[in-house]
């Protein structure tokens, strides 16, 4: 499930061609090729501007708005530590501190064995069982550092 | 006869795996060849209860949990299915204080139905207001809404009834009712809880507010970080236009409403109304000027309502009732019941939902019970990432809309984030601008190199270096920000900031030779 297809301009053009005809495309559009790809390879701009009369950079300066959009593909799994509030009450500090320590990588980067990406995310609604994390589209919590260690091993297996 | 168990599906309480807990109450009911019906309702809201399991004894239904998948061979040992002995048992779920004492209008059915049975959500009083909606002209609907006292609950509190009033007060071709599902404030989750546990009653409110000003297409936008509400409602849509409550025919009265979604894209700043317009439009979130009011252009230039969900979804209730009893709960200006969020470092964190006026330490004391970690309360944030801080001498304060804006802080969307005694408010403050510069729109200086030049005084105060002078710096530029900012984001940063330095002079008082020592966490 979490793994995502190579890029593919033709399944991107069809994805396009499935949903330009919404009000407002453009973001579902972005979503929908995220979604099948991981990321929003530069090099569909210019199909994405023709099937929506719009300029490119007008294109770009949406992709580039939105923190959810990636330039490049994320590894196997992305992880996403909650940084908020609520979660900083319940110690979400450590918790980082340990997954880019164990990762060996900074929020926005991906392990060299392309299994995790780390991101930072604010708040996941999940506020009463700080501190909470997200990896893929699974939200969980009450997360502890060992916690935080089975899901990690448990994901790095799925891959 | 089948035995009803309810096993939440609510995303909260997946978290810490009731998706487990249900696989195993299967398993286990199979291999003791037990006849179970198993409900994925949405949850009470009792979440350090979560997962909370639920089974129907002769029509009362007893709680357990919170419930791990290794207690589960347990529980059926204990003969959980006649509600038998069991140490997670919480006795019959109405009579748990911390439930018993709400007042829910809003999640009167949350936790309690199954959230995509349109059959359990009539059953529970679902579409009675839609129905007496469809009898009433616009403007009588308008009326009961504006009179029912409904403030907006995404945070300004706005009176929802007037802003309808000018929706329905401007003809166009095509008008639009927006809902907004973006829920960006740190601390809350109520619309989630809805989306996912009830989301008839928000299908069903925007259907209302449709007819009110006539509006025929209606958008629910929510934010990324939700993926399984967006299923959720998603699903909801569908089952409701197959039940014919959406569609051409809307309860076979010939009027016509239909119901789309979007999904965000991890950006904080469009839960700000005319960038989620914009946003909804397919372009940048940045702030639009106002005026134009959405009210007037709005979604595609056209007149709309852009409401949050629990203002929609508290509307059904007041068409039902009557804009008199919702209006009977609650103090001052603040009418009705605020579902509060209270979250962090409390023992008993959950959704409450109160009348206005409850005050924060009721909050924390009776129904928290203290913090979480065990340590001495120190500081409690109301009101999302722009809220202030507030210390204990001020717990006594209610909550209500006036009495939090006289002290410079915001009820907002009604989270009260608890931290105990080894929180630093110096790294809050700076958290705070931190999170201005990530999630500005960039439209304005003010907000969006501010927030930056924030951080960095914050840091040198942290650091020692001329503490007093750079104190000053930093209020001069708070009051930049106040001034200088189109909208609330950098309008608002300042209030946690000052707040924190306000109640809080000691964390900000760093100078090595000053420096207090604190107990390490
Ligand atoms: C920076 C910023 C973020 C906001 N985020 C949200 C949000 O996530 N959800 C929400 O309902 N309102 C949010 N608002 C408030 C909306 O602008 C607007 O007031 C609200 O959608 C109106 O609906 P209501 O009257 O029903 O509250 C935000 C405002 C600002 C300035
Ligand atoms: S205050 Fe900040 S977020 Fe709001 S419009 Fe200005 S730059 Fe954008
Ligand atoms: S603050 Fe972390 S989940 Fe809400």
């Amino acid at each position: 499930m979490p793994n995502f297809d190579a890029w593919n301009d033709q399944t991107a053009q069809s994805l396009i061609e499935a949903h330009k005809s919404k009000p407002g495309a453009l973001l579902p559009i972005l979503h929908a090729l995220q979604g099948r790809f991981g990321y929003v390879d530069a090099g569909i701009v210019p199909a994405l501007a023709k099937a929506l009369n719009l300029s490119r950079a007008e294109v770009h300066g949406v992709i580039s708005f939105y923190h959810d959009f990636r330039d490049a593909p994320p590894g196997a799994h992305v992880v996403r530590l909650c940084r908020a509030e609520a979660c900083q009450a319940m110690g979400n500090e450590r918790l980082i501190t340990q997954a880019k320590d164990r990762l060996g990588i900074d929020f926005h980067e991906t392990t060299k064995d392309g299994r995790f990406t780390l991101e930072a995310v604010y708040c996941l609604g999940n506020c009463s069982c700080a501190p909470a994390l997200m990896i893929d589209d699974k939200v969980y919590g009450r997360v502890d550092a060992r916690r935080l260690d089975q899901l990690l091993d448990g994901a790095g297996k799925r891959s | 006869m089948s035995t009803r168990i309810f096993v939440p599906g609510d995303s909260s309480a997946l978290s810490v795996g009731a998706d487990e807990v249900a696989e195993r109450i299967a398993a286990e009911a199979t291999r003791r060849k037990l006849d179970v019906t198993i409900v994925r309702n949405g949850s009470r809201g009792l979440y350090w209860l979560e997962p909370m399991v639920e089974v129907e004894v002769k029509g009362e239904r007893i709680a357990f949990g919170p419930v791990a998948v290794d207690d589960v061979a347990g529980l059926f040992d204990g003969k959980f299915l006649t509600g038998g002995a069991h140490q997670l048992r919480q006795g019959p779920t109405e009579e748990i204080p911390y439930l018993k004492k709400q007042q829910r209008l809003t999640f009167a059915r949350c936790g309690i139905t199954d959230p995509l049975s349109l059959d359990d959500y009539q059953a529970h009083g679902g579409y009675r207001g839609l129905k007496r909606g469809l009898g009433l002209a616009p403007d009588a609907i308008v009326k009961e809404v504006i009179d029912s006292g409904l403030r907006g609950r995404g945070g300004a509190g706005f009176p929802t009834g007037i802003k309808w009033r000018t929706v329905l007060a401007t003809p166009a071709d095509q008008k639009y009712i927006v809902c907004n599902a973006d829920e960006g404030d740190s601390g809350t989750y109520s619309d989630r809880m809805i989306m996912e546990g009830d989301p008839f009653v928000l299908i069903e409110g925007m259907t209302i507010a449709g007819l009110a000003v006539g509006a025929t297409e209606g958008y629910i936008y929510i934010r990324s970080e939700y993926p399984h509400a967006f299923r959720q409602m998603n699903r909801a849509i569908e089952i409701a236009l197959e039940g014919g409550f959406l569609g051409a025919n809307v309860m076979g009265s010939g009027r016509a409403f239909r119901l789309h979604t979007r999904l965000g894209a991890g950006a904080y700043i469009c839960g700000e109304e005319t960038s989620l317009l914009e946003s909804l439009e397919g372009k940048r979130g940045q702030v639009r000027p106002k005026p134009p009011l959405p009210a007037i252009e709005g979604l595609f230039g056209k007149p709309t309502v852009i409401n949050n969900v629990i203002s929609l979804a508290s509307v059904p209730i007041i068409l039902d009732r009557g804009a008199e009893f919702y209006r009977d709960f609650g103090m001052g200006r603040s009418r009705g019941t605020l579902p509060i969020q209270l979250a962090g470092n409390i023992k008993r964190g959950g959704l409450i939902e109160l009348a206005f006026g409850i005050t924060l330490r009721q909050l924390i004391d009776e129904f928290g019970g203290g913090t979480a970690s065990g340590r001495a309360f120190r500081a409690v944030q109301v009101g999302g990432p722009l809220g202030a801080y507030f210390p204990t001498s001020l717990l006594d304060t209610p909550l209500d809309y006036e009495a939090f804006a006289a002290l410079k802080g915001m009820l907002g969307h009604g989270g009260v984030v608890v931290f105990d005694d080894s929180v630093d408010l110096a790294q809050q403050a700076r958290f705070a601008m931190e999170f201005c510069a990530i999630e500005s729109c960039g439209k304005c200086t003010p907000c969006r190199i501010g927030s930056t030049r924030g951080v960095e005084v914050i840091d040198r105060i942290v650091a020692g270096t001329d503490v007093d002078k750079n104190l000053t710096v930093l209020d001069d530029l708070c009051e930049t920000m106040i001034d200088g900012s189109l909208c609330a984001l950098g309008g608002l940063t300042p209030f946690p900031v000052l707040s924190a330095v306000k109640h809080f002079p000691e964390d900000f008082d760093r100078a090595p030779s000053r420096r207090r020592t604190r107990s390490a966490a």
